[in-house]
């Protein structure tokens, strides 16, 4: 982080959303600045990825506002979303199965189709392991192997902010170790970051800044490090 | 016990991959090789008729991929192509008692029926099926609109689209009983002369035709699926809609696209058919099962198996003609769609998972 005044990329203001007639958010604020490195943590049915899901226009906000760069896009579909910098990874199914690993990356660059070899070569020397693996389809990958591909789609098409539903779900240490390694690495370049997650170690020790929430509203926030020794997190997870 | 199911699941997998696969194509190769040598007219006519089914399996195989619904619609839409084609070229529906001709047609352009070459049909006919094409793709554009999107926006079972496809279906079929009778039509009347070929085959020239055009069609789809962006868009919509909307990719074009082609396919589908068979409204109904056993036999959302489907379903169900009764065509073809549902339902290009 800079020491000058940080200009935020994305905004989530007072948020509220959810299914049918239930609430799960109920005003929630989340900001991410710029090449800003967010975890939002919190205990199961928290809101964590209802949050993502209705930055990224998958849900309807009921209220509140999101601003991408200053421009409003509360509600706005997705497609028009990735043209304006946002990009989304699902928690699951967060790849196209029968499409080989080269057109997944296609389909991720679908919007735009200029300066396409350039992205790709970022993407696969981002991910050297999907570089030989092409032409292969991509349900023949492994847990890994398939989150690294679901990050090289998301990045087609070079978003300002990444959001990433818990890119850590369901893989071995080692693979959690190296995708934050590598969204590391995506950071660095200057995308910004806002992930959601379970583990709240891992985030937390990886990013810069944490948001807890609770219940559908904001708990705690503040420097990553700050919350990863607050007492009242661990309380949190305990559901006391 | 769950291993035990485990096992059972395990073995089976393995005679899915091992035996049942290879197993068909080697039971396709047997068939083929004894048709085609001891039974080569009724070999070649089988390819024929399996052609103008792989134009409908394609069709229904591709709206399948897409939409993940069986479209029962699909035969009755074919002949709703074939009926447009036929009203296009004479410009005939049915009055009281007696056709009405509203007076034009395709048939009247200059020389617009003199034929090509030894095919029995001129110009018009081209230009009339083209026509047919794009009526159908908005048909079909229209029903996605009135039937289908409101049940994908309310988020609907697979099954309710199979019913209401199967409303569809009915309702075409008495539409063009109302507007164009239930008496056969054929688009050229006479007799048309057959050519003969060596190994004693005889065939029309609008039969080589039929089995051209539904090759190149064939061709044409899978380029568009596996070359195309669209194409590329069409499959990932079909693995995964909600990542194809993450990813941007603009998912009611995708559909329309879908329905623009399908619908094409099944008046071209249509107006083959019906070059060398008489049309009438319950065709389509028929038709619906030789279309299905051919797609699943290939697999249902692929377009190269859709072809190769459908040449076995219409090979198998001529040359079971040499043996038993021609009433028993349909019972052939349902034969076929059992079979591959008990020894291998995901067909012969489907994918494991």
């Amino acid at each position: 982080m800079t020491d000058t005044k940080p200009v935020p990329v994305l905004e989530a203001k007072d948020i509220v959303a959810g299914y049918g007639e239930v609430d799960i958010l109920h005003g929630v604020s989340v900001t991410v600045h710029s090449g800003e490195m967010v975890a939002i943590i919190g205990p199961n049915g928290a809101g964590k990825s209802t949050l993502l899901r209705t930055i990224f226009g998958l849900l309807d906000a009921r209220g509140g506002q999101v601003r991408l760069k200053g421009e409003d896009i509360t509600n706005r579909a997705p497609d028009q979303l990735v043209l304006c910098g946002l990009s989304y990874v699902p928690q699951v199914d967060n790849v196209f199965p029968s499409l080989t690993i080269l057109e997944n990356l296609e389909m991720g660059a679908f919007v735009r189709q200029d300066g396409l070899a350039e992205r790709l070569d970022r993407v696969f020397s981002l991910f050297p392991d999907l570089t030989d693996r092409r032409g292969e389809k991509a349900g023949k990958l492994s847990g890994g192997q398939r989150q690294m591909l679901a990050l090289g789609r998301a990045l087609m098409l070079d978003p300002d902010v990444l959001l990433l539903d818990e890119p850590s779900a369901s893989l071995s240490p080692k693979m959690v170790e190296l995708i934050f390694d590598r969204i590391n690495l995506i950071n660095s370049e200057g995308t910004g970051i806002l992930l959601v997650e379970q583990n709240a170690n891992e985030a937390l020790s990886a990013c810069d800044r944490g948001y807890v929430l609770a219940m559908g509203e904001n708990r705690l926030e503040g420097e990553a490090k700050s919350l990863l020794d607050n007492e009242e997190v661990g309380k949190l997870y305990l559901g006391t | 016990m769950s291993t035990y199911a485990d096992r059972l699941r395990g073995n089976l997998r393995v005679f899915n991959e091992f035996v049942a696969g290879p197993g068909l194509w080697i039971l396709i190769t047997l068939l083929f090789t004894y048709a085609a040598l001891f039974e080569t007219q009724l070999f070649v006519i089988g390819l024929i008729v399996g052609s103008v089914l792989a134009l409908g399996s394609i069709g229904l195989t591709l709206i399948y991929g897409v939409l993940r619904f069986g479209n029962f619609a699909h035969g009755d839409l074919m002949m709703m192509g074939a009926y447009v084609t036929f009203f296009l070229l004479n410009g005939t529906l049915l009055g009281q008692r007696r056709d009405t001709n509203i007076g034009v047609g395709l048939n009247d352009l200059p020389a617009g029926t003199e034929r090509l070459g030894d095919l029995t049909f001129g110009y018009s006919f081209l230009i009339a099926v083209a026509l047919s094409a794009v009526v159908l793709a908005v048909v079909c554009i229209g029903l996605d609109r009135l039937v289908y999107r409101p049940l994908r926006r309310r988020g609907s079972a697979i099954v309710t689209f199979a019913i209401a496809s199967l409303g569809i279906a009915f309702s075409v079929r008495a539409l063009l009983l109302i507007i164009w009778g239930p008496d056969p039509r054929t688009y050229v009347s006479g007799i048309h002369k057959a050519q003969h070929y060596p190994f004693d085959v005889v065939l029309k020239t609008d039969q080589v035709f039929i089995m051209v055009v539904a090759i190149v069609m064939a061709g044409l789809v899978y380029l568009l699926l596996f070359r195309t962006k669209l194409g590329k868009a069409m499959r990932a919509y079909s693995d995964n809609p909600d990542l194809a909307l993450v990813s941007g990719i603009n998912t009611d074009r995708v559909i329309f696209w879908t329905w623009v082609i399908g619908g094409s396919l099944m008046a071209i589908a249509g107006s083959l058919l019906a070059l060398q068979a008489n049309l009438k409204p319950e065709l389509g109904f028929q038709l619906l099962l030789p279309l299905f056993a051919g797609a699943i036999l290939g697999g249902l959302g692929k377009p190269q198996g859709a072809l190769i489907g459908a040449l076995v379903v219409g090979v198998a169900q001529e040359v079971s003609v040499a043996y038993i009764s021609a009433g028993y065509k349909p019972a052939v073809a349902f034969l076929i769609l059992i079979l591959i549902l008990l020894i291998r339902p995901r067909g012969l290009f489907g994918d494991a998972n």
